[in-house]
This record gives C-alpha cells, sequence and structure tokens, in this order.
C-alpha cells in the first residue's frame, strides 16, 4: 500500500540548486555528506543533543540530523562550506582562528552555523547571554571560554540588532 | 541509528493530512518540528509506514487573540511563543517558561503543540498547558473536538489521540488581569530537561486568595496539578505558615521516581522549595482587585 519509494528534490546549498532521488527516510546531514560531498556539517549523536550537524535552513539554525531530506525540497540550505574556504576564511571562522576557539575542531562547523544565526538574530548583550545562546552546542575540547570570546568579538563588531 | 524505512507525505490542508493518517491505517505518523520524533525515528523507536509531514500547511504558524483567549497554532515554533507580545502580555508565567525550553537551534523547529502530543512528563509545555486550564483543538475525520489538556494527558508520552487525528491548534483563556504569577525550574544546564519544575497562578480578592492554580513535573509520570496544595491555599493570605502547610500538602501528594539524576526524597524537597519560592512570588505579583 506504501510507497517507500525514492522523491525528487530540489534543495538550494551554499547557493548552488542540486536535484536528487532520496529516499524518504535520509537525513539532511547525510544528504549533505553522502550526496552532496559536502563533508564539513560533521555528525556527533544522530539525535539532536551535540549540535555538530547544525545548518541553516532558510536563515535559521536546525539539526540536519532531526531534518529529513524530503523535507527541505524548495528550500535554502546553508552549511560551513558557505562560510569561507582555506585561504579567506570568513568573518566567523576568523574570529574562531583568532581566539583559539577550537582544538580537534569536530563540533566548530555546527558552533559556526550556531553563530551565524545568532549574530542576525540574538542580541548576545553579555557573557551569559553568549552562554545561554550557544548552550546547544556541546564541546569536548575548549572548555567553550575561547568560543564565547570570539563570540563576543564577533557580537561586538556586529553591534546592537536593529 | 537512521529511521527505518517510511513512504512521506507532505500535507497541503489538514484535511489531507487527516486523509493520508486514514489511509495509512492506524500506522501513520504525523510529524511537526520533528525535535521529538526524529530521534525517535532515528533509534527506532517508532517506526511509521506513512510519515505525515504538516509543516506546509498554511495558516497553522499564528498566535491569534480571539477575545478571552489566545490560540496557538499547530506550527508555532517555540521561537515564537518564547517572543510573541500577545504571550507576553497576556501570559507572562508562559513567556517566562518558554525560556527554559531547550536551546536556541532546537526553538527554531520545535512547536508548542508537538510538545503537547509527545507528553514528556519531562517537558515545559504539557505542565504550563494544564497549568492554564488549556484546551486542546483536535481535528479527524469526524470533524473538530475540544478537549481539555488534562484529559488529553493521559500518561507518560500517551494522549487521548487517535490515530487520525492531528491536534490543529490550543487554546489558552487569558488569566484575569492582575493575576500573580511565579515559575521556577531546577536543571542541571540551562535549556536542559529540568528535575523538577513548578509554576503558580493566584488572584487576590481583598487579600484573600482565589483562583490558585499549581503545576509541577518532573515529579511523576505525567506533569501534575497540585490539588491538595491549591486548595490548602484557597481562601488564604498566603502568610508564610499558610505556604508552608501548602507546601507539606505539596510533598504528601507527588510521587517523584529514583533516577540517575536523583533521589525520590531529593526530588520532592526540590518540588516543595521551588514551590515555596514560586508561590511567595506569584502572590507578591497578585495585584488587589480595583473596585469598579
Ligand atoms: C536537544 C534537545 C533539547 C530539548 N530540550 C527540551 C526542554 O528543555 N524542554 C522541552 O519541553 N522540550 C525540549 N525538547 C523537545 C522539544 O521541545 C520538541 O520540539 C517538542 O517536544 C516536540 O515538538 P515538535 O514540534 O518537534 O514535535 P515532533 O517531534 O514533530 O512530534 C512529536 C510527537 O508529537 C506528534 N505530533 C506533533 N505535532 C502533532 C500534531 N499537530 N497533531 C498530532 N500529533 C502531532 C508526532 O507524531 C510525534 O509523536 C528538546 C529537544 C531536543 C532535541
Ligand atoms: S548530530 Fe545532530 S545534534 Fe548531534
Ligand atoms: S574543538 Fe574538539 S570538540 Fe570542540
Amino acid at each position: 500500500m506504501t510507497d517507500t519509494g525514492t522523491v525528487a528534490i530540489t534543495v538550494s546549498v551554499n547557493g548552488v540548486a542540486h536535484t536528487r532521488e532520496v529516499e524518504p527516510r535520509l537525513l539532511l546531514s547525510d544528504f549533505l555528506r553522502h550526496k552532496l560531498g559536502l563533508t564539513g556539517t560533521h555528525v556527533g549523536c544522530e539525535h539532536g543533543v551535540c549540535g555538530a550537524c547544525t545548518v541553516l535552513l532558510d536563515g535559521y539554525s536546525a539539526r540536519s540530523c532531526l531534518t529529513l531530506a524530503v523535507q527541505v525540497d524548495g528550500c535554502t540550505i546553508e552549511t560551513v562550506e558557505s562560510q569561507g574556504t582555506q585561504d579567506a576564511l570568513g568573518p566567523i571562522q576568523a574570529a574562531f582562528r583568532d581566539h583559539h576557539a577550537l582544538q580537534c575542531g569536530y563540533c566548530t562547523p555546527g558552533f559556526i552555523m550556531t553563530v551565524a544565526d545568532l549574530l542576525e538574530h540574538h542580541p548576545l548583550e553579555n557573557d551569559e547571554d553568549i552562554r545561554e545562546a550557544l548552550s546547544g552546542n556541546i564541546c569536548r575540547c575548549t572548555g567553550y571560554q575561547n568560543i564565547v570570546a570570539a563570540v563576543r568579538e564577533l557580537a561586538k563588531a556586529r553591534g546592537p540588532l536593529t | 541509528m537512521k529511521p527505518a524505512p517510511f513512504a512521506y507525505v507532505a500535507a497541503t490542508s489538514v484535511q489531507h493530512a487527516i486523509e493520508a493518517l486514514a489511509a495509512a491505517g492506524g500506522d501513520g505518523k504525523i510529524i511537526a518540528g520533528g525535535q521529538s520524533l526524529m530521534p525517535m525515528l532515528n533509534f527506532r523507536l517508532v517506526r511509521p509506514s506513512v510519515l505525515v509531514d504538516i509543516n506546509r500547511i498554511p495558516g497553522l504558524d499564528r498566535i491569534e487573540d480571539t477575545g478571552k483567549m489566545l490560540r496557538i497554532g499547530a506550527l508555532v515554533r517555540h521561537r515564537l511563543t518564547a517572543s510573541d507580545p500577545l504571550i507576553a502580555h497576556h501570559v507572562p508565567v508562559l513567556h517566562e517558561a518558554m525560556n527554559h525550553v531547550a536551546h536556541h537551534t532546537v526553538r527554531n523547529r520545535g512547536t508548542f503543540c508537538g510538545s503537547l502530543c509527545h507528553a514528556d512528563p519531562a517537558a515545559e509545555m504539557p505542565m504550563m498547558a494544564l497549568l492554564l486550564d488549556a484546551v486542546v483543538e483536535i481535528t479527524g475525520p469526524a470533524g473538530t473536538r475540544h478537549l481539555p489538556v488534562r484529559e488529553f494527558l493521559v500518561a507518560s508520552l500517551t494522549t487521548d489521540l487517535a490515530p487520525d487525528e492531528l491536534v490543529t491548534a490550543v487554546e489558552i483563556a487569558k488569566p484575569a488581569p492582575g493575576t500573580g504569577w511565579g515559575f521556577a525550574e531546577f536543571a542541571r544546564r540551562h535549556g536542559d530537561y529540568a528535575l523538577a519544575c513548578v509554576a503558580a497562578l493566584v488572584e487576590s480578592r481583598d487579600g484573600a486568595a482565589c483562583n490558585v492554580r499549581i503545576a509541577a513535573m518532573g515529579i511523576g509520570d505525567t506533569a501534575l496539578r497540585l490539588s491538595a496544595a491549591e486548595a490548602a491555599l484557597e481562601g488564604s493570605g498566603f502568610s508564610d505558615e499558610e505556604i508552608t502547610r501548602a507546601v507539606s500538602a505539596l510533598r504528601d501528594e507527588i510521587e517523584p521516581m529514583s533516577d540517575l539524576s536523583g533521589s525520590a526524597d531529593y526530588r520532592r524537597h526540590l518540588a516543595g522549595e521551588l514551590a515555596r519560592n514560586v508561590l511567595g512570588e506569584a502572590w507578591r505579583r497578585a495585584a488587589p482587585e480595583v473596585p469598579a
């Protein structure tokens, strides 16, 4: 009775439209990594807890492990690859490097994309605010101090939300 | 850690969603924000044959003022509930509670109604809906019915919803102007599920408490209204002794469980102390009624 066969979807990822046949059960995280070869998006827990897989979905952060690829047909996705290249780091990446806000780097793509959303939508008025805003992302290396410092600088450069 | 195969229907209307659920013959599942369902699919704790996505149904993403009530549609995300000026103005206790729900990214997707349907005993929204005597609007093949949330929430992860029904909205009666409120929860980390949480509403009529409402979670199989503690305070002047009596009534009426995060005794103690603070706070905020 039910058809679990593939579905064609078209998704804009980092400004490029991709059309693919996907199984309904394919996670967006696996779509990005396995179908598009965009391995910048990391996968830690696959149940929404670690934040490593965070991407922007129509401009707002979303867990790609808690989103199905079929659900984003017609949507706009941005991954860490949208933020810059090794030779030309984007501002969030540069702030992370300057503040030594990463060690092993596993959590970093998720933090970068979370911060991309926060800089657009969150007041980030003080450190407490910044820590709370980052509380959905887990880092096992840095102890968070330097990540908070990087975000503090980015928030200062941005100024108050308009 | 990957879902089992299922068919996928992107519903375009409430009717379409109900038909897709009916066609699935009891083996369909609605997906709203996916923030509770996707982990369960990934762990294969649920294996529906059909997933019915309601995210593209127009008109469900609004909070509306219908006069006496606020109506929260099925696609209202936590982000909106937490920032909506109508909620902040009319139901400040809910505004406060929403600040404690999950993390920024999860709030972008998760929905109020989805949380009610998931009925997690440690989630804020079912508890707040109980506190506010919310009414759930349910639509199915036979039409629309309205059910008090007390009857909707049956047990941990269990609601009164039939397999071919969906929740289209939840309605919250605006508390009377001047209603005092308090909210407190204890979690290991901000945004994590709480060990215990208590919220209260109270009105003051000539210095006597009326309409005392107290709800709690983290202390039982479901969120609870604490009717013994409510009764102990109804008509009182909220003196320290009266609050202490209500706190012991509360400790007697709950049956918390021991788990890795805390023993039953610890949770009972914690719930009582949270209640003491919350009740004091609510009474301080309860404005005496202004005679007309
Ligand atoms: C890391 C993390 C931390 C979290 N922390 C908290 C927290 O601190 N407090 C808290 O309260 N919650 C927390 N949550 C859960 C979050 O609030 C969920 O968004 C919410 O519980 C479910 O809403 P949803 O829209 O995502 O529902 P979904 O996951 O889409 O669905 C949940 C269930 O409800 C059913 N359903 C959904 N909508 C409907 C509908 N309209 N009609 C009929 N059935 C429906 C689905 O079939 C499913 O069974 C957390 C989640 C994560 C991943
Ligand atoms: S992999 Fe998605 S939150 Fe951990
Ligand atoms: S840098 Fe290693 S987990 Fe964050």
